[in-house]
Formats: C-alpha cells, sequence, structure tokens
C-alpha cells in the first residue's frame, strides 16, 4: 500500500516541487501538460478506480511522462463513486489546478454529471470508462468538449445479436441489472437479434446489488434456447455459481462486464464456455496485448481489464495529439478536434474516433476457458477470442438517423414484443 | 407459475432468512442486553467474511475459517465493547454514534488491508452441488445454510432457556436494574453478549460470503436489512428473530420475484409500519 | 453584556467573515463553502430535533431528498423554477416536505430513544428504496442531472452569486430556527427533551409538540434540498441514503448539539476534512473516523461544549472556598 501512496503521492509532489522552484520561464523550458484525472480511489468502487488510474500510469511510465516534449502533470481526484463529489473534484481540477484536460468518471452517472461541468468550465472531457450511450448520442450537442475514447454501452451488443442469430438461437431469455447500464447492454442487443430473426422472449430486471438471484433463476422460461446476463460487480460473481447450483443447462451468452477480468479471477469453472462482446478482452493474442498483460500484471499482480486497458490506449491518443502539436496544448476546442480525428493502433486493436466523438473499433466475441497463456504456467481462466467484428461503432449495423429518432434503451425499449 | 414455481421461492426465501437469522440474532441481543442499537454489525458480517478469505488462502481449509473468523471478530467486539462503549455508561444515542464512527474505520481498514476486488468464498466441493427432489434443484448450499441456522438457533435457545447464563440473560433483557439488584454481574453480560453477537455477524459473513460475495460496501447494504429483521421480529427476542428472519426472507423473495419494481419497498413499508403500530417490534419486550 | 449576547455577536461576526472572505478565495472554496451551508441548514434542523426535543432522527435526508428531487424533476421535466419561478419552487419544497413529515410523523412520533432512531431509519429507507427502483420518475440510479441554475435579474450560474443566496437562505434559517427555541414552544420543547412526564403531568400535549418539531424540521430539510440540488448540480438516490442522514447526525453531535450553530461547525469541520483531506492523504476516513469516535467518547457535547467544560473545570479548580462538587453533566 506504501508503494500506492508513495506513487499517489509522487505526481504530486513532483509537481508542486516544479511550481515552487519553476523560475519565470526560459523558453526552452518543456511545457507541463496538466491532465486532471477522476475516479473513485476510496469506498466500494476504489478497486476499479485503482485499475482505471494504474491503467493511465502504466502509459505515463512507459513513455516517462513525456508526451512529445510536455512534461506530464498527472493530478488525480477521488469522486468516490458519487456524481457530487464528482463535480466538486472536477472543479477543483479545472479550477484550482487550471488542469488542460479533464479525464475519468467511472460509472454512467459521474459521466452525466461531468459532462456538464467541461461545458460550462470549457475544458476537454475524455470519457474512457463511462458508457452511458447518449452521452456521444442524444445529448451530444449539450457536450461541444466530450470525446470519448473507450465505449458506449450498446456498441457491443449490436454485433454480439448479430452473432447469437449466427449460432442458431431463435429464443433468448434476458436478465440484467436494472439500471441504464443494464437497459443499453439488453437493448442493443435485443435489436439486434430480433433484426435478424431471434426473438427476446424475457427480460429479467434484478435490482443492482442482487446477491440472492434465488427469486429470479425459477422464473427463467423452460423455452428460452440461451440466457443472456449482464451483471457488473459482485453480481456478476454470483450469477453463474447460482444459476449453475439450480441445475441450468442452457448455454449461457452475456454483456462484457459479466466476465471481464475484474471478475473473472475470482469465478469458477461454472462460467467456462461463457460466451460475450467486448472491445478487449486480457486473452487477445496479439504482441500487443501480450507485451502489455505481462508488464501490468508483472507491476500490479493481476490480469489487466478493460478498464486498465482503456485508459492505457486513452493516454495514447492524448499522447498521440499532443505530439502533433510538438508537445504544446492547441487549445481546448483545437484540442477536441484533433482527438477526435485521431487514429490509432492500440493494445485493443485499430481504434480511430467517428463524427460524433465515440470510437469505432473492434469487438471481440470472447469465450472462458481454462487453459495457460502467454507462457504462464498455471492454467487459468482466460476470455479467448472466438470471433472479431471490425469497425464497429456506436450505431452497429443500424442507420445512424433512424437509430437517434428512437429512444434510448431504457427499460421498456426495445418493446418485449415476444414476453 | 407452477407449483414448483412457488417451492422453489419458498425454499430459497427460507435459505435467505437462515441468513438473515445469523446476522440478525446477534443485533437483537446485543439491542435486547444492552440497549444499543450496533450500526458497526454490518462491519462484523463483512470482516468475518475477509478473515475467512485469509483463512483459506493460507490454510486452504474452509472448515477452519469458520471457527478462526468467528473467534475473531468476537475478540474485535469484546474489545470495543469493553474500551469503547463501556466508559459511555447507558448511553444510547452517544453509543449508537460510536458504532457509526467505528463502521467507517472498519470499512477503510477492510480496504487496506484486503484491497477492494470482489471476492468469493468456495465452500468444499461436496457443498456447490444439488441434489434433485421431486424435479426440483435444491442446492446443498441453501440446505446447509438452513440447517447451520437452526442448529445456532436451537443451541441459542438452550443456552437462553437451559443455563443459569441464559437465565441471567434474560433477567438482563427484561429489567437490568433488578438484575443488578439480585447480583447479576450485567457490565459482564453485557460484555459477553456483544462479543456474541460479534460472533453471530461474522460467523454469517462467513457462510453469507459463499452465496453473496464478499465486497466493499457489503457492510452497509447488510445493515438495513438486519435491522429489518429485528424491527419485525423484535428487539431483544431470539425467537422473534427467528420469525423476523423468516418473515423479511420470504417477503425480500417474494417481494422481488413479484413486483421486482417496489421491491425494496415491500421489505421497508411493512418495517415502518410495525413500527408505528408496535414500537418495539412484533416479539418486542418493553 | 450577558453571555447570550456574546453568543449572537460571535455568530454575526463569523457570519460576516464569511461574506467577506470566501468570495475572495478561489472559486474552489467557494463551491465547498456554498455546500457546506445548504447543507447546514439540514444539519441545524436535525439539531432541532436532536438537541432541543431530544429525538434522534436518522431519516431526515429523506427530506433533503424530496426538496432536491422536486427540484430537479420541475426544472428538468417541466421547465419549471429557472426564473422567478425559483421562489415557488422554494416554497413547494419546503412544504411538500413538511408534508411528507406531517405523515411520517404520524408513525414515528409515538416512539423515543432508540426506537425513534430506527423507526426514522427505516422511513428514510422507504424514500431511498422509492428513489432508486422508481426509475420513471426519479432517474433511479442515474439520478437528475439539473442543466442549468436559475436567472431572474440576477445570474446564479455565478458561482459569488449563487454563494450569497445559499448564505442568505442559510442565515434566514438560522434566524427563524433561533427564534424559534427561544419562543415558549422552544422551551417546551427543551422541557419534553429533559423529562417528558413531568410535562405530560403539567398538561402539555407533548406529541403534539414533537409533531409539530417534526414537520418543521422537515421543512428546513426540505429548503436545504433545493439549495442542495442546484449547489451539485445532481441528484441521485445517494442523498437519500443511510449515509447521509448519518452525516447530518454526526455532524450535529460533532459540533454540538443543542447549539444549532454547534452543526454548522460540525459541517464546515467535515466537509473541510472529505474535500481538502481527501485531496491531500488516502487515509483520511481514519481521521474522519477517529474524529467522530474521540468527539463522542471524549466531547459528548461537541466542539461547542469546549468552553463550558473549560469553565467547568475551573470552576472544580476553583480557588478558596468554593465546596468540591463533582460537576453535575447537563442531562
Amino acid at each position: 500500500m506504501t508503494n500506492t501512496l508513495l506513487r499517489r503521492f509522487s505526481p504530486m509532489l513532483l509537481g508542486g516541487c516544479v511550481a515552487l522552484g519553476m523560475s519565470p520561464s526560459s523558453p526552452a523550458a518543456a511545457e507541463e501538460l496538466r491532465i486532471g484525472y477522476v475516479a473513485p480511489t476510496t469506498g466500494i468502487f476504489a478497486q476499479v478506480g485503482k485499475d482505471m488510474i494504474d491503467g493511465f500510469q502504466l502509459y505515463l511510465d512507459d513513455v516517462k511522462s513525456d508526451f512529445g516534449g510536455a512534461k506530464v502533470k498527472f493530478i488525480v481526484e477521488d469522486e468516490q463513486a458519487k456524481p457530487d463529489t464528482a463535480v466538486t473534484r472536477a472543479k477543483k481540477l479545472i479550477l484550482q489546478d487550471k488542469v488542460h484536460l479533464l479525464v475519468g468518471g467511472l460509472l454512467a452517472s459521474s459521466g452525466y454529471a461531468l459532462a456538464p461541468v467541461s461545458t460550462a468550465d470549457k475544458t476537454v472531457y475524455v470519457v474512457p470508462v463511462s458508457a452511458a450511450d447518449d452521452l456521444t448520442q442524444r445529448d451530444l450537442a449539450k457536450f461541444p468538449y466530450l470525446v470519448r475514447t473507450g465505449w458506449s454501452s450498446s456498441q457491443p451488443s449490436h454485433p454480439f445479436g448479430q452473432w447469437a442469430c449466427e449460432q442458431g438461437y431463435k429464443k433468448i431469455a434476458a436478465i440484467g441489472a436494472d439500471y441504464a447500464f443494464g437497459y443499453e447492454v439488453i437493448g442493443g442487443f435485443q435489436r439486434a437479434f430480433e433484426a435478424c430473426g431471434g426473438q427476446i422472449i424475457q427480460k429479467i430486471w434484478p435490482p443492482l446489488g442482487t446477491k440472492d438471484f434465488g427469486p429470479y433463476i425459477p422464473t427463467i422460461k423452460a423455452d428460452a434456447d440461451a440466457i443472456f446476463t449482464l451483471m457488473v460487480g459482485p453480481m456478476s460473481l454470483q450469477f453463474p455459481k447460482q444459476l449453475a447450483a439450480a441445475g441450468n443447462k442452457k448455454p449461457v451468452i452475456g454483456g462484457g462486464t459479466s466476465y471481464d477480468e475484474f471478475v473473472l479471477p475470482s469465478m469458477g469453472d461454472e462460467v467456462i464456455g461463457h460466451v460475450s462482446a467486448l472491445q478487449y478482452s486480457a486473452a487477445l493474442d496479439n504482441p500487443k496485448n501480450e507485451a502489455f498483460v505481462k508488464k501490468y500484471r508483472a507491476k500490479y499482480g493481476k490480469v489487466p481489464s478493460y478498464y486498465s486497458e482503456t485508459n492505457y490506449t486513452t493516454a495514447q491518443m492524448i499522447h498521440e495529439v499532443i505530439k502533433n502539436n510538438n508537445g504544446k496544448f492547441p487549445g481546448q476546442e483545437e484540442f477536441v478536434k484533433q482527438l477526435a480525428a485521431i487514429k490509432i493502433d492500440s493494445i485493443r486493436g485499430p481504434v480511430r474516433i467517428d463524427e460524433m466523438r465515440n470510437p469505432v473499433q473492434n469487438i471481440y466475441i470472447k469465450k472462458v476457458e481454462k487453459k495457460k497463456m502467454f507462457g504462464y504456467d498455471k492454467d487459468e481462466l482466460w476470455n479467448t477470442v472466438i470471433k472479431t467484428y471490425p469497425n464497429v461503432n456506436q450505431f452497429g449495423q443500424f442507420n445512424k438517423d433512424e437509430f437517434l429518432k428512437t429512444p434510448v434503451y431504457n427499460r421498456d425499449f426495445p418493446p418485449c414484443k415476444f414476453c | 407459475m407452477n407449483m414448483n414455481f412457488w417451492l422453489i421461492q419458498t425454499f430459497n426465501g427460507i435459505s435467505y432468512g437462515a441468513l438473515l437469522f445469523l446476522v440478525g440474532s446477534g443485533l437483537s441481543l446485543i439491542f435486547g442486553v444492552m440497549r444499543i442499537v450496533n450500526l458497526s454489525h454490518g462491519s462484523y458480517f463483512l470482516l468475518g467474511g475477509y478473515v475467512a478469505l485469509t483463512v483459506i488462502w493460507t490454510t486452504g481449509s474452509w472448515l477452519l475459517a469458520l471457527p478462526v473468523a468467528a473467534l475473531s471478530i468476537a475478540l474485535i467486539g469484546l474489545v470495543m465493547e469493553r474500551l469503547f462503549l463501556r466508559p459511555l455508561g447507558f448511553d444510547p444515542l452517544r453509543q449508537v454514534l460510536l458504532t457509526v464512527g467505528f463502521a467507517f474505520l472498519f470499512q477503510q481498514a477492510a480496504l487496506d488491508i484486503w484491497t477492494g476486488n470482489n471476492f468469493d468464498i468456495n465452500p468444499p466441493d461436496a457443498l456447490t452441488k444439488s441434489i434433485v427432489v421431486g424435479g426440483l434443484y435444491l442446492p446443498l448450499y441453501r440446505i446447509f445454510m438452513i440447517a447451520t441456522a437452526a442448529a445456532i438457533g436451537i443451541a441459542l435457545w438452550l443456552i437462553m432457556e437451559k443455563t443459569r447464563m441464559g437465565a441471567a440473560v434474560r433477567a438482563t433483557v427484561d429489567d437490568a436494574q433488578m438484575a443488578r439488584g439480585v447480583g447479576i454481574d450485567t457490565s459482564r453480560i453485557s460484555m459477553l453478549i456483544f462479543s456474541l453477537g460479534a460472533l453471530l455477524a461474522a460467523l454469517g459473513g462467513v457462510i453469507g460470503g459463499a452465496f453473496l460475495g464478499i465486497y466493499p460496501g457489503l457492510d452497509f447494504e447488510m445493515l438495513p436489512i438486519a435491522f429489518a429483521v429485528v424491527i419485525i421480529g423484535g428487539m431483544g427476542s431470539l425467537g422473534g428473530a427467528a420469525i423476523g428472519a423468516l418473515l423479511v426472507g420470504l417477503a425480500d423473495n417474494f417481494g422481488k420475484a413479484l413486483f421486482p419494481e417496489i421491491s425494496y419497498f415491500t421489505l421497508y413499508a411493512p418495517m415502518a409500519l410495525i413500527l408505528a403500530v408496535k414500537p418495539t417490534g412484533l416479539f418486542g419486550r418493553e | 453584556m450577558t453571555s447570550q449576547q456574546i453568543k449572537i455577536l460571535a455568530v454575526v461576526a463569523a457570519l460576516a467573515a464569511i461574506a467577506v472572505v470566501v468570495p475572495n478565495t478561489n472559486s474552489f472554496v467557494i463551491l465547498l463553502a456554498t455546500r457546506a451551508l445548504a447543507f447546514a441548514i439540514l444539519v441545524m434542523s436535525v439539531d432541532l430535533l436532536l438537541g432541543y426535543t431530544g429525538l434522534p432522527s436518522l431519516g431526515q435526508a429523506a427530506y433533503l431528498g424530496v426538496g432536491a428531487y422536486l427540484t430537479a424533476i420541475l426544472a428538468t421535466r417541466y421547465q419549471f423554477g429557472l426564473g422567478y419561478d425559483f421562489w415557488l419552487v422554494v416554497v413547494l419544497g419546503i412544504l411538500l416536505a413538511a408534508a411528507l413529515a406531517a405523515v411520517f410523523g404520524l408513525l414515528a412520533i409515538r416512539a423515543t430513544g432508540v426506537y425513534f432512531l430506527m423507526i426514522t431509519l427505516a422511513l428514510g429507507q422507504c424514500v431511498w428504496g422509492l428513489a432508486y427502483r422508481w426509475n420513471s420518475l426519479t432517474g433511479g440510479d442515474n439520478g437528475i442531472n439539473l442543466r442549468e441554475r436559475p436567472t431572474f435579474g440576477i445570474d446564479l450560474a455565478n458561482e459569488v452569486t449563487y454563494f450569497f443566496l445559499v448564505l442568505g437562505f442559510f442565515t434566514l434559517s438560522l434566524i427563524l430556527m433561533y427564534t424559534l427555541v427561544r419562543s415558549p414552544f422552544g422551551r417546551s420543547l427543551a422541557g419534553i427533551r429533559e423529562r417528558e412526564l413531568r410535562m405530560k403531568i403539567l398538561g402539555y400535549n407533548t406529541w403534539l409538540h414533537k409533531y409539530v418539531a417534526f414537520v418543521i424540521a422537515g421543512g428546513f430539510g426540505g429548503l436545504s434540498g433545493v439549495l442542495w440540488a442546484h449547489t451539485a448540480g445532481i441528484v441521485s438516490p445517494v442523498n437519500v441514503e443511510l449515509g447521509f442522514s448519518v452525516d447530518a447526525l454526526l455532524m450535529a453531535v460533532l459540533g454540538g448539539s443543542g447549539t444549532l450553530v454547534g452543526g454548522v461547525i460540525g459541517a464546515f469541520i467535515v466537509f473541510g476534512l472529505r474535500e481538502y483531506l481527501s485531496t491531500l492523504v488516502p487515509w483520511w476516513q481514519y481521521v474522519l473516523g477517529a474524529v467522530y469516535v474521540l468527539t463522542i467518547l471524549y466531547l459528548p457535547t461537541g466542539l461547542m461544549g469546549i468552553p463550558e467544560r473549560i469553565r467547568q473545570r475551573r470552576a472544580l479548580q476553583g480557588p478558596k472556598q468554593a465546596p468540591k462538587k463533582p460537576a453535575s453533566a447537563p442531562a
């Protein structure tokens, strides 16, 4: 823990020393790029926040905090996963620390709380994690300084729905956490699956944080060909176990967070064979990812989850933009324009940003397998990639204008016609 | 919704109620004897789970984890009672607030010691299977939970009803002043009961951990539910805690299965109503 | 001057100091101060119940929530409350919260002491449960974002202007509550806190007194909520959860219950610790927890009670013929 303390202190200490010792400039002094980062470092999401920060920090360490000549000052603030606190921290970063960029936010509520701050204070807000669809869809016009570098909740679901049709599934029962993120992941899947002839015959919504799925599992319709689950955090651990214990024999597929590497190490054999979709898997078999996983694991003791990867890649993107400006910060509006035009080859494959400032990237269909990877000597659970859908944007296979005319995915949209 | 549905849901409700009994009985006893609303009870639950995890990681034995976790948390409860609660004398409000302060400290300490990752307690393989009874899949672990809660309930009842110590406890619950008058060392009883409460909560954490997971925030999630048990069943009554746990387990289960929209409401509204009519709970004594 | 007059003067001076100093610091401090002041109104209402009536409530956040959600829903869904009608929203917020308190009070006031604690906890949880699950109305977990602050001649989007508005409401609330506790009604509340049985024998309708106090506290909670909604710009179930109510209660005790301003001091300290300390060290939670524990153990009358304790200790060590009596602790 002391290492973490020191690591968190040192950018600030260093920055403090630099600020104190900085004399009225010599023209050759490196320009300082102040990046303000908002994530939960205390409270129940502290570990996710740590993974986010660690991912970003790993990139900074790789380039020795030098972005094309600019010296990066990385200032981290604790949002405690509470939207009010996120706003206060962001204000502090912008008003007191005078950061050039605001990055971070974990939950959708944090994203929605921070976005208006970026507009009001005319500061770039880069969103690596918060996946609320409408941030870059129907609400985009309200946030001219926002660029998302992570994903939108329904983005992986659109190709996944198609994949489900290709497997021959005709009827699927869906069960997901009862909040916006759940609605968007399942909604996207439903739209895509029903567009190619499938039917969602049931939608069950256990409240966020449900631990005992006893009330829900017995209600799953017997004539479903497969079960689609969207679980987050502790729910992801418990649901497959209880599902297996209840004697389930149907194939199980789900949203990316149901099986991502944040929870996978704590899961048991009951999830082997489960399939999910996301823009990243730690088991991506390419040299860039192998190097990333090995480096991350050696340093932090765990396999990186998408929380870490997306922040590493975000840092990489910011670096690209600053490099293209010879180490100078090009101003808020210009930065947004340039970041929105970026194309990079990242750990998770090629990523570029669409005209609505959301990434266009590969979506990986991944299956949980127990095996050895990357030269590690133990059999472990990995999300093996079984299919790749390239160039997927937030609207997937659907027409953007028609998509935007329909409401955002919610509990009742798309309507459950076959329930 | 056929017969199977109702049977399974009832079974699930009972098994959840079993877990709640473990958490709630300790809370109820603590309240009955000391009139303290122990808002750090959820923390004991969570810490029990974390200690069990450490035991399992170092020794690989789940069986060992049970007593080690229960006893170590009981020790913490003991220390807390002697050093912090006792000096406050009889001042329920301040004692309540003190337990809250500790709950914050415990939460932070747990984060620092065990990190914020979500964990699972893995019981021995034998318990992860299910038995099939008349077409119904009954997970063995749930049966284990019910059996354990029943065993502990009976043990507690025997202690309370059949031993001198139990009689002393009951006397203290009924009228602490009178109890002191006849020579019962109520402060020693308080200490014992508080530790016992912590022990039960920790046991609940170990057993529940395989069922709910162990993660930051679980402490404050369990707390209102534990209180629902105590309030509905009656503060200070063991039998009340059992009935309260059963009712809450079933209400929570059926509420979620049948009325998912207002599931939290179906739990807390009856609680408020019961309190309004009988402020000491269904079987409470005052 | 009487000690009472000295106290009033001190409070006035402190308010004036805040009004002068804060706007000249940076925007972040202004933001914090605004928040602390808005929340302090809730804390004072908690103290009204705890310190003056003897009712420890663990559910006051429900009233803040009512005021906050009302403001947010009206602003985002009906575009109401963003102009001069802001004042109408203030009134509505107070009334709605008071109405809720009137309903809850019917259920709760019969209980006393820890039972009151429990039932207010349960009622607060009911409100939380609704805020959390009634997605269509409250936005559920995501909460509701208020996009802009009202403008009516003055632009409240300016942090300093808004700070003065909140300071104004806070001062008004303080004056009103102070007048209340010094009034005959307030005195009878204190009497009930001390010895309810005696008050009943004397013929007071103690139930009614407590009920009225509860409703009034609820109303102030609603006001706090309306202001909070615009301060934070976002309302979510976090604002109604148990932790929020516990916060308010702890702040009141930290500062000193039964003093009104004690709660305000408690609020500033906790907010300051949370916001500032957390930017410096990651173990600020320990500090906060320790502060609570130590205060409860060694400062039962809170921080405001320190002068009194010093005075008592001086009296104990007093010179000459002062008979050695154990100091009688205020009940």
